[in-house]
């Protein structure tokens, strides 16, 4: 008969607190939505705040204040994704509408992607016809993932994607993860391939994409052909433990990077890949990897 | 339930993952998440449980109130689930968006606990066609990241082995007016024959157990089935559109039995340990 495995359930009581870097004697101050912050007139109203009938200076957001000055701000505790143009974005189609797909990208309003934005297959300078509006949903459908940059942003906040350059494009086989988009700082290059064999997008908005091969880079089609075919084991155990890790940094806060995502991945081998999703162990790999990268 | 939608490379990647009994998490099919749970949490209830398994988080509280029994079942108290699916859970839920879904677990409850084998309603009679204690179970759904029916099950049952009954000292009949006596005193439930629920999850050509909310989208049909600690089986249900061969059903069954009465034992050593920390215990709750 088959062995099955153990089932581990823990008590609340010895709960892990996975919170690894904290000031144990300061308390931050958290200010809650509609809170007074200040009634004194010298003040310059920043993100987060305003000003009501009585002239007192108010949080619209739960967070923590910070002041320049004279300028005062409250950073949200939690935020969605604030799109920054040029930023490279992992997001999910929508919905297909007239010339434009409509992207969820994690910010407060859906994105879009227009028709005259993406590459077509047959190279840059083709022309969009009234068929190719027609077989939009060819290229890309609901719930495919997209790899893309932010074009432009509008005046209510929403972004204007776009996949003009061949490294951008549709996603074929994978794992995509949800973080904190705050986890996530604007570098140079969003796109690595990972010694292990797999490549990774983290993208700015909080999605990371965890891609199960290197082959991807045959874009000539306009990069909307998906490979799917099955993938090898060994592969598949990369992405696993990519997954893995990436989840446990950013449960413990630790900022995503190429170096700490690498750092993590070689610091949890010497264990097994569902191991991994036990709080003693993830804290051990978020240490270690924390050490190596105070180290650098 | 909350449609979350994947790509068809996604889909297939999860898809030949299950069929190389390797899964995204790196778990096998047929492995359970770890999961976490706290009891006696709320000092307003009688019982109360919560439970966290993945992303999962449920809420369980309990009530004991004194009614009158069924006129067609005047030696039986009563039992009474009721779900909610918090908003705070996804977005779908909204307005009347979690209905059906509440309905469909709280229905799958009341089939696994229907049964005299399971629960008996007789013990919670007081005095025949006058007085019964009946039982309110309230689910709350707080956030749900997948294999809900099992997590509920746990969460019910851990709720209801921490519920304590006030003890009754006397029970006459006055007058033919019932009249009755409560002490300061508590008493347990025998939680002894109460059931779990598992959740088989049929994706390709294979059957697993605990899926995420990934895995729970690739999976055409699902069975639910709610197994008691004496390796009986109180109830099946059926989820989903997809079939199910007759063979398949059979070895899900099997495998169900096995890993139930294994969750089974594990839930109650682990309840019985928290037990002995007794009421100086620190209770954890949501602030942290």
């Amino acid at each position: 008969m088959e062995e099955y495995p153990p089932i581990i359930v823990r008590l609340a009581i010895n709960r892990i607190d996975l919170n690894l870097i904290k000031n144990e004697n300061v308390q931050p101050r958290i200010y809650t939505p509609g809170e007074e912050i200040s009634s004194q007139p010298d003040f310059l109203r920043g993100h987060g705040t305003y000003v009501d009938d009585e002239n007192t200076l108010r949080a619209s957001v739960a967070g923590v204040l910070e002041k320049v000055n004279k300028l005062i701000s409250i950073r949200p505790l939690k935020a969605r994704y604030q799109g920054e143009i040029g930023d490279v974005i992992v997001g999910r189609i929508t919905e297909v509408q007239q010339k434009r797909w409509k992207v969820d990208t994690n910010s407060k309003l859906d994105s879009v992607l227009l028709l005259s934005s993406v590459n077509l297959p047959g190279g840059e300078l083709r022309r969009r016809s009234a068929e190719d509006e027609q077989t939009m949903r060819r290229y890309l459908q609901e719930g495919d993932l997209i790899c893309a940059e932010v074009q432009s942003t509008f005046v209510d906040g929403s972004l204007s994607l776009h996949t003009r350059v061949l490294k951008y494009g549709k996603l074929s086989q994978g794992i995509m993860l949800k973080v904190s988009p705050a986890l996530i700082k604007r570098k140079k290059t969003h796109f690595h391939n990972l010694e292990s064999g797999a490549s990774l997008i983290l993208g700015n908005n909080g999605y990371i994409w965890i891609g199960a091969n290197k082959q991807d880079s045959d874009r000539s089609e306009g990069g909307f052909t998906q490979d799917l075919s099955r993938i090898p084991q060994i592969n598949r155990e990369v992405c696993a433990r990519l997954r893995n890790c990436i989840l446990i940094l950013a449960q413990c806060n630790i900022q995503l990077t190429d170096t700490s995502v690498t750092y993590a991945y070689e610091e949890s081998m010497k264990y097994k890949i569902n191991e991994l999703l036990e709080p003693e162990i993830m804290i051990d790999v978020s240490l270690l990897t924390h050490q190596r990268l105070i180290q650098q | 339930m909350a449609e979350t939608v994947l790509s068809s490379g996604e889909k297939i990647f999860i898809l030949h993952g299950i069929d190389a009994d390797f899964r995204n998490d790196g778990r096998r099919r047929c492995e359970y998440r770890s999961m976490e749970i706290e009891t006696k949490l709320m000092p307003q209830t009688h019982g109360s449980a919560r439970l966290h398994i993945g992303n999962t988080d449920i809420l369980v509280g309990i009530k004991v109130e004194l009614d009158i029994p069924h006129a067609d079942k005047p030696n039986e108290g009563k039992l009474e689930f009721f779900v909610d699916c918090s908003a705070t859970a996804t977005p779908a839920f909204e307005g009347k968006g979690g209905d059906d879904l509440a309905t469909e677990i709280s229905n799958v409850l009341i089939a696994a606990y229907q049964t005299r084998n399971a629960f008996d309603l007789k013990t919670l009679c007081i005095l025949p066609h006058k007085k019964c204690w009946k039982i309110y179970v309230d689910v709350l759904i707080l956030q749900c990241g997948g294999n809900l029916f099992d997590a509920v099950g746990i969460a019910v049952k851990a709720a209801l082995n921490s519920t304590e009954i006030p003890k009754i000292t006397a029970a006459t009949l006055d007058g033919g007016e019932p009249d009755i006596e409560l002490s300061d005193d508590c008493i347990q439930l025998d939680t002894s024959n109460y059931p779990i629920i598992i959740t088989l999850c049929k994706i390709g050509d294979n059957y697993i157990v605990d899926p995420t909310l990934e895995e729970e989208v690739c999976s055409t049909s699902s069975i639910v089935m709610s197994v008691l600690p004496n390796g009986k089986i109180s109830s099946v249900v059926k989820l989903g559109c997809g079939s199910i061969q007759f063979n398949t059903f059979t070895k899900m069954l099997q495998m169900g039995e096995i890993i139930g009465l294994k969750l089974n034992k594990t839930l109650m050593d682990v309840l019985k340990e928290e037990n002995q920390f007794g009421r100086q215990r620190r209770i954890f709750g949501f602030l942290k």
